[in-house]
């Protein structure tokens, strides 16, 4: 049939030369890329200890924010919850107690906020849906775990670590 | 020409014959839809509700067949009569939507944007309002009203920042129960609503100002943060109740019901008043008869959770003999869960 593109290239199949036939120059010729590939930069990353640096708009694991004066921002508000298409987000509200204004910004807060790693697309709604700027999707990528329950982060995975300013000069001058 | 003994009144260009003495509001309940001005005051079942938040404002293009002049200024729908061949302007109107930005903007000013904390979050009727006329930024630089927190006993949460006074709560206590319990104290800007020398409101059916509340100042403390209204599921039922109709609604969070109140129609006003009992104490789907699940409306947050059915059907059929041949496999997956 005639080719439509007009850009087939037909190959000819021509008996080998003598050189050819002796296979010696051929079989040279691989071991010198072999050989040259040593001398080469390693393109490998050996993640995880090795990382490529990641894109600034890179959505990875989930991060419960505090203010700055390191109470959780979150208020259990529901919006994220309501607004992830994989319904991956679930928590339960509690009320502030007396004493502890140093914990929480408003007088409700998630008790307990769980993502299924497994569920979550990543697709970064519920960082949108947050009307108090207290989840953000700028963690690392998820590990791999073993068992299924694994996947589900709570508080203790999800909950930036306070800002300690004091820790972090001592840890310094150590 | 209207019939005989009633009032021709066009609303938005809808004609409809109305008895006399109907307001405005009432005449364009009746023809429904969109051309209904929002209430926040207003209250149909409570005598003398009206004429306080200006949300339903309305311009009288038309005074009457004898008189056509227009209304000199917007009116407020709840409070004024309907007359012969009068002709009404709502949502055709430029001004009476420019109006009613400028009042949930004034019933902003005071009210907290806290509405990730607030349980009423989600069947708000100022909520509702701001987002369908309000702006999307608050000019207002000041410091807002703030009031010291007043228990007004373990049923009912009272959050005084949040109330726009449309003194609904009041007219409750007033017409429904046996002496008055609580009221608005001091005047203008300064008017709180309070109780007599902070006494708890134990009345039988005082639990019904939760359900008259148009925003999240008074709310049901045993709903207290439990959950998002938006991830409950309603449900029509009702009881053999000695003291009221016992027809409400079961807000439904998996097989817990979370909260009960009484029923609502479209213009969020509810059908019948429901007792304390039925309201606090019988939270057991046992204590109910099951109807039907709650109509909701198709633009509400709630059918986010839509649902056609009480237990949804199975994703996967279930087959016992399948997992009877494989116990010891569904064991050791169990296991791993």
């Amino acid at each position: 049939m005639q080719s439509l593109s007009n850009r087939k290239k037909v190959l000819e199949q021509k008996p080998m030369n003598f050189w050819e036939r002796m296979y010696l120059p051929a079989i040279a010729k691989g071991l010198g890329i072999t050989i040259r590939h040593f001398f080469k930069k390693i393109p490998t990353v050996k993640y995880p200890e090795e990382k490529r640096p990641y894109s600034k708009n890179f959505r990875g694991q989930h991060s419960l924010k505090r203010d700055e004066a390191g109470r959780e921002r979150c208020t259990a508000c529901g919006l994220c919850a309501l607004s992830c298409p994989a319904e991956a987000i679930t928590m339960i509200a509690a009320e502030r107690k007396k004493g502890e204004e140093a914990l929480y910004r408003e007088e409700k807060y998630a008790a307990v906020y769980e993502i299924n790693m497994l569920r979550c697309i990543f697709c970064g709604l519920c960082e949108e849906a947050c009307p108090k700027e207290a989840i953000y999707l700028d963690g690392p990528h998820v590990t791999a775990e073993y068992l299924r329950k694994d996947f589900i982060y709570g508080k203790d995975k999800l909950v930036e670590p306070a800002f300690d300013i004091k820790k972090l000069i001592q840890d310094k001058s150590n | 020409m209207a019939e005989e003994g009633k009032f021709k009144v066009t609303i938005d260009g809808i004609a409809l014959d109305v008895a006399p003495g109907t307001t405005i509001l009432n005449a364009a309940r009746q023809i429904g839809g969109d051309i209904v001005p929002p209430a926040m005051c207003y209250y149909s079942k409570l005598e003398g509700s009206g004429g306080k938040c200006r949300t339903c404002l309305v311009k009288v293009s038309k005074g009457s067949e004898k008189d056509p002049r227009p209304m000199p200024k917007l009116v407020a729908s709840c409070r004024t009569t309907v007359m012969d061949g009068m002709e009404v302007q709502n949502i055709t109107s430029p001004d009476v939507v420019e109006a009613r930005k400028g009042v949930v903007e004034m019933l902003l000013i005071n009210h907290p944007l806290d509405c990730p904390v607030c349980d009423q979050a989600g069947e708000c009727k100022l909520q509702d309002l701001g987002y369908e006329h309000g702006a999307d930024q608050t000019r207002y630089e000041f410091e807002r009203r703030t009031f010291e927190r007043i228990d007004i006993g373990d049923k009912i949460q009272l959050h005084m920042n949040r109330c726009i006074l449309c003194y609904r709560c009041v007219y409750v206590a007033n017409q429904l129960t046996e002496g008055r319990e609580h009221g608005v104290i001091h005047r203008g800007d300064h008017s709180e609503i309070s109780t007599f020398i902070e006494n708890a409101l134990d009345n039988d059916f005082i639990g019904n100002v939760i359900d008259v509340c148009p925003v999240g100042a008074l709310t049901d403390k045993t709903f207290r943060f439990k959950n998002r209204v938006w991830f409950t599921k309603p449900v029509e039922a009702h009881r053999d109740c000695p003291s009221c109709s016992g027809k409400v609604t079961l807000w439904y969070k998996g097989e817990e019901v979370l909260r009960v109140t009484g029923r609502k129609d479209e213009f969020n006003e509810v059908d019948e008043f429901i007792c304390n009992t039925c309201r606090f104490d019988k939270k057991k789907t046992a204590d109910w008869t099951l109807e039907e699940p709650t109509p909701v409306d198709k633009q509400s947050v709630i059918n986010a959770n839509h649902y056609e059915n009480f237990t949804p059907p199975a994703v996967i059929k279930e087959d016992t003999k399948l997992q009877a041949a494989n116990v010891e496999q569904l064991a050791r997956v169990e296991r791993l869960k």
